[in-house]
């Protein structure tokens, strides 16, 4: 983990509610797709985990949702404006465990780790596919951008305007020649729930949870596993399948 | 050259910072970001008799200037503290420690402190008697004088090294309590524990804390804190560790000036990792600031 100022390049809504922020700073810390920042905010007491959705040596880019005051707060930000962040948090996926095609799945909020994953298992040579879910239309962002990565890419809508109708499980089940070897999963713990039951192969998902520091030290955000007790922040965000207790 | 040496019952810390306990797990976290042996000394995770998950999660939320936590003291237990995490502490901080520990009865805290008193590297042990009473319908054991007194009296007849009973503010008279672990034998006293407050999540119309309730810290509660301070260094002679919502060198210098000796940093490590680090290094010069050449000498300062 490494503390540092970042500077905003650009802050712009990519879909209802939605925003992408490029950010310039220091990223020598992140080390694996899946991994988070903690940005603190003028206003707010605690920083807000985010997702890091894809980094080169000097940038971060982050998609976060309006959701509560701090992502508000985050919307408006302007363009030169500085933030202190906690860069490289927690474990991220491990991309040895893909086989040659897994699935990637993302709900929502959930979808931004899966571009940055799908972009490193692309660069190990492997063929993914991303199955995205969405509530609505105008809640789509980034299915260009993964396709432009030239992978395929499922779409699906919960209220069907677009793309198949229904959940990202609904998408895995109707989808007959879908042949993956592991899979890959972000978004609501609802979905995350779901997919445990319908996918047989092996899987890693990322959690959330409320978080007080981000780095391991205060055991707000523990959570039990086979193995015992965790720290999403710092043992997860990403557990193994197996480990999880459902 | 200024003097930021403290003394603590006979243990001379180089400056009064000590993490709190609870915000600075065992160290290890902090170790990697910067040498914690800077620190005056440092407070762990407070320990228990029986392992223990903690509460169910959210156990976090936001309030103005501060955070409430319900963690429910989530440790591995006395025997794992002492022959897992002491050692790897040990590797990484040098010093004499705060060794924190809660029980849910007397027997608890005698059998917790037997054990820790034997550690060569703990210097102080820190009793926290703000959770809950199981054997008295779930009263903390620091609500009373009666309560506190014989939880004093019961951890000194078994340890010989200094204890500083740690207090709970959600009491109508802190000094009352303070007073009663002083006449059963307490070396000093810590202050303030965190404060019982709640959310409501008005979009679910549910409590945010999946235990309802939590303990309230943060920069929100310094004027609080520093009132019991104020308050206990009038009814005491023993030393005080002051805490709650310290979060700069110049809340240290108010703490020392209200009574206490030593300050802990607790929340403001978890929003600003090097916040103790960066304490320790600006003390100096807030000190010239202001004129103060031995920090000792200002100790209860502000009562004079
Ligand atoms: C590891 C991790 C990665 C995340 N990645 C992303 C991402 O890439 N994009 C995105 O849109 N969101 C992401 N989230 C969720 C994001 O952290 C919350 O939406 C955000 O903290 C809400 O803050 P707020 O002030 O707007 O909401 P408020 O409800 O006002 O926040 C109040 C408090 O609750 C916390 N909180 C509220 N919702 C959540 C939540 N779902 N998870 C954790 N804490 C929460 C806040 O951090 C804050 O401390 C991630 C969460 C975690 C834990
Ligand atoms: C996440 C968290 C966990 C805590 N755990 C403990 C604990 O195990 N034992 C204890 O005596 N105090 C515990 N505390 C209380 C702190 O040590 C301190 O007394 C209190 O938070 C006030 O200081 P602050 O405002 O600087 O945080 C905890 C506080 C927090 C925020
Ligand atoms: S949020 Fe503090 S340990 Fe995970």
């Amino acid at each position: 983990m490494t503390q540092g100022i970042y500077k905003i390049l650009s802050n712009r809504c990519v879909a209802k509610n939605t925003f992408e922020m490029v950010l310039e700073g220091d990223t020598s810390s992140l080390r694996l797709p899946g991994q988070f920042i903690n940005i603190l905010l003028d206003g707010c007491f605690l920083r807000r985990p985010i997702s890091v959705c894809d980094y080169d040596s000097f940038h971060i880019t982050i998609i976060y949702k309006v959701v509560g005051k701090g992502t508000a707060l985050l919307s408006k930000l302007n363009e030169g404006t500085s933030l202190d962040i906690l860069c490289g948090l927690g474990n991220g996926f491990d991309t040895a465990k893909s086989g040659f095609s897994p699935l990637l799945i993302g709900g929502g909020a959930g979808i931004p780790p899966m571009y940055a994953l799908a972009k490193q298992l692309l660069i190990e040579k492997k063929k993914p596919i991303a199955i995205l879910g969405f509530n609505t239309a105008d809640e789509i962002f980034y299915r260009e951008k993964f396709e432009a990565l030239g992978m395929h890419v499922l779409l699906c809508t919960a209220d069907g305007s677009i793309g198949i109708k229904g959940f990202v499980t609904d998408a895995i089940r109707n989808t007959s020649y879908l042949d993956y070897s592991f899979y890959y999963a972000c978004g609501p713990e609802a979905m995350l729930k779901a997919i445990y039951h319908t996918c047989s192969t092996d899987g890693q998902m990322s959690f959330e949870e409320r978080m007080g520091c981000g780095f391991g030290a205060c055991m707000g955000c523990s959570c039990k596993t086979k193995y015992g007790n965790k720290r999403i922040c710092k043992d997860g965000p990403v557990l193994n399948k197996e480990e999880i207790l459902w | 050259m200024v003097d930021t040496k403290v003394c603590l019952s006979g243990l001379t810390l180089d400056n009064p910072i000590i993490p709190a306990s609870g915000t600075f797990g065992y160290g290890y976290e902090f170790a990697d970001l910067y040498d914690i042996n800077i620190l005056g000394s440092l407070s762990f995770k407070g320990t228990t008799k029986n392992p223990r998950f903690g509460n169910l999660t959210p156990r976090i939320a936001e309030t103005p200037c501060g955070m409430l936590n319900s963690v429910g003291l989530q440790n591995p237990g006395i025997e794992k503290v002492i022959s897992e995490e002491l050692p790897k502490l040990a590797a990484c901080f040098h010093k004499p420690v705060v060794a924190n520990i809660s029980g849910f009865s007397a027997e608890e805290y005698a059998y917790c402190c037997k054990l820790i008193d034997q550690q060569p590297q703990v210097g102080i042990i820190e009793v926290n008697i703000s959770c809950p009473n199981v054997h008295n319908g779930g009263m903390s054991f620091g609500t009373t004088p009666e309560s506190a007194a014989a939880i004093t009296k019961t951890v000194k007849s078994v340890t010989t090294k200094p204890v500083y009973m740690k207090l709970s503010p959600n009491v109508a008279d802190i000094a009352s309590i303070a007073k009663a672990c002083e006449e059963s034998g307490a070396d000093g006293i810590s202050l303030i524990n965190t404060l019982m407050g709640m959310r409501i999540d008005i979009k679910r119309k549910k409590p945010i804390l999946a235990n309802i309730t939590g303990g309230l810290s943060g920069n929100a509660i310094f004027p609080i804190a520093l009132r019991m301070v104020w308050q206990v260094y009038e009814a005491v002679s023993i030393p005080i560790i002051g805490m709650g919502g310290v979060s700069s060198a110049e809340d240290v210098i108010e703490m020392m000036l209200a009574g206490a000796t030593a300050v802990q940093v607790g929340a403001a490590n978890l929003i600003h990792p090097f916040i103790c680090k960066d304490i320790i290094e600006n003390l100096p010069s807030v000190m010239q600031k202001l004129g103060i050449s031995n920090l000792k000498q200002i100790i209860g300062g502000a009562h004079q």
